[in-house]
């Protein structure tokens, strides 16, 4: 009991000192002045916040669109991974190469390719609308990811309950479907939301071909003023967002670990 | 977010510096001049500079036609600084000239266009990078007089609907593009005000591959810019009109240190150069005729 109290009382006065040392030196540097007005200038963070979080509606729509297909899109490329037998073997290499082509393949080329290329080409009913192509482009980048997520999540399900499920007399298909994806997402969740709040940054890529979103208007205020306090705004309205995000997986992992423990004792 | 890791590291730095100066002497440059005549502030050898000895002009990599000419050479893209060629390329060594120095003692070092106007020390003398005048952007940097009056200009395909547009009005439904960090944004934004939203791309060849794929029917940029980009950037494309000015004239100066006693220095040189018609020369020899694009009223 001593020694927790005594090891509390280390780590507060061992965080106080060093952060004041930190904040100290920062503060007391000879360009800081300078430094504080082109980063935290009160003013321009005033005139551009109001802006930049209207932009942020932009990312809003795009990560919750490209989220939805991610997760439905990226859970069918990791069921083909997960096939067994010599019959699927096509398949599987499709996945496997899906899965190392996107996660090689950097955002910003695709999204190039795709935004300017594809409606380049000219061919009718191809939309044309860079929103639309910056979808696209996350969703095939972060499918790949998001599938390694599943991956692991469906590896992780002992093959026992597989077995169980067969002998059972449920189908490869049905056992798949009822036993082991349900519990492979519950287990990868906060992993899940990991992506997701990654996803969310990268939305700033698709400033690259036209769209203004948070990260871009950021950019015209900086370039309008020659001060960086409009990035500091986009990064507020970015935490604001993640924060809360993180608050409720944290949540969601809880409340599965409970039903997981309370739902045992019960079948015991 | 390349640009942010790049602030970042430099606040880290300055931090870092800032803890190991701490205490110790300051190392600042003792102010010449201790004649009991007031020296010429602007003589070759009372000039700080960067690097002692040698005038460092920056400016942002590619370097671009009408402002830059000649061959490129590494680590230069497109122009080269060095050669003397194109409109800024001239006013620098002009400048420079003014100033005492030769042709064999200017350096050019890279600028993007974000480190022109970063907090702290700078690593050129002056930039010049056809960046206007704002007093928003002066409060964080010193800007020299003008060496140059923009106006802005609208460049699209032949076959677009707004190639035939002979005024602001006729462009109110058009869906407009723009170089970041430029005041063409700023125009379409304040002035011309089209009921779409204007996209805006890191460069200009951003800007034209969305014209070449249709997202937008025209770019809004300098009209010397807009002279190159339908001469060499982007064919069967038009320079559809030069917009009017609004409120005081927009121009090009070069970014310097805030409070740096250069500044002056360089204002004299430029004043200089345009008492003698010299500017005008050099304006008339790289840059097109403004008259020969019309204006959209």
């Amino acid at each position: 009991m001593g020694t927790d109290a005594r090891s509390v009382t280390i780590a507060l006065a061992s965080t106080v000192v060093f952060f004041t040392v930190l904040i100290l030196v920062v503060t007391n540097s000879p360009g800081w002045p300078e430094v504080k007005s082109a980063f935290f200038d009160p003013g321009v963070f005033k005139d551009s916040f109001p802006e930049i979080l209207r932009a942020f509606w932009t990312n809003i729509k795009l990560f919750c669109i490209a989220e939805v297909f991610i997760l439905v899109f990226a859970l069918f490329i990791a069921i083909l991974r997960s096939l067994p037998g010599p019959v699927f073997f096509p398949l599987r290499a499709l996945a496997i190469a899906y899965t190392d082509l996107f996660r090689g393949v950097p955002t910003i080329l695709l999204i190039f390719m795709l935004g300017f290329g594809a409606p380049a080409l000219a061919i009718s009913g191809v939309p044309r609308s860079p929103f639309f192509w910056a979808v696209v482009a996350l969703v095939l980048v972060y499918s790949a990811y998001v599938a390694e997520v599943y991956r692991a999540g469906i590896e992780s399900v002992h093959p026992s309950q597989d077995a169980a499920a067969r002998s059972l007399g449920l189908s490869r298909a049905q056992s798949l479907r009822f036993v082991v994806v349900p519990q492979a997402v519950r287990r990868v969740v906060p992993p899940l939301l990991n992506d997701f709040i990654g996803l969310q940054k990268d939305t700033a890529l698709v400033a690259l071909i036209g769209p203004v979103e948070t990260f871009r208007q950021s950019q015209i205020d900086n370039a309008a003023t020659f001060n960086f306090t409009p990035y500091v705004a986009a990064a507020v309205v970015f935490i604001l967002f993640t924060i809360p995000l993180a608050r409720l997986t944290d949540w969601l992992a809880l409340r599965s670990r409970r039903r997981r423990v309370t739902g045992g004792a019960i079948t015991a | 977010m390349r640009r942010l890791v790049a602030a970042g590291i430099a606040v880290l730095g300055l931090a870092v510096a800032a803890g190991c100066g701490g205490g110790g002497t300051t190392t600042t440059q003792a102010t010449g001049g201790t004649g009991t005549t007031a020296a010429n502030p602007c003589a070759k050898d009372q000039l700080q500079l960067v690097n002692s000895g040698k005038l460092t002009i920056g400016t942002d990599n590619p370097a671009y036609p009408p402002w830059f000419g000649g061959t490129p050479k590494n680590p230069w893209k497109v122009s080269d600084p060095a050669s003397g060629q194109g409109f800024e390329s001239a006013v620098a060594y002009a400048v420079a000239d003014k100033l005492g120095f030769s042709k064999d003692e200017v350096e050019w070092t890279v600028v993007p266009f974000n480190n022109s106007f970063k907090p702290g020390p700078k690593d050129f003398d002056f930039d010049i990078n056809e960046i206007s005048y704002t007093p928003e952007r002066a409060t964080a940097v010193d800007f020299s007089d003008s060496y140059y009056d923009v106006n802005q200009a609208l460049v699209a395909l032949n076959s677009s609907k707004i190639a035939g547009a002979s005024s602001i009005a006729d462009l109110k439904d058009a869906k407009l593009g723009a170089q970041i960090g430029t005041t063409s944004y700023q125009y379409i934004v304040s002035n011309i005000q089209p009921s779409k939203q204007p996209s805006v791309y890191d460069t200009n060849d951003a800007a034209i591959a969305a014209v070449k794929a249709k997202q937008i029917d025209g770019i809004v940029t300098d009209l010397p810019t807009a002279f190159y980009i339908t001469a060499a950037q982007l064919d069967n494309s038009k320079i559809v009109g030069q917009f009017p000015t609004v409120g005081t004239p927009e121009h090009f100066g070069m970014v310097l240190q805030k409070g740096s006693p250069l500044t002056s220095c360089v204002n004299k040189a430029l004043a200089a150069l345009k008492g003698a018609g010299t500017l005008a020369q050099i304006q008339k020899t790289w840059l097109s005729e403004k008259a020969s694009a019309p204006v959209l009223q």
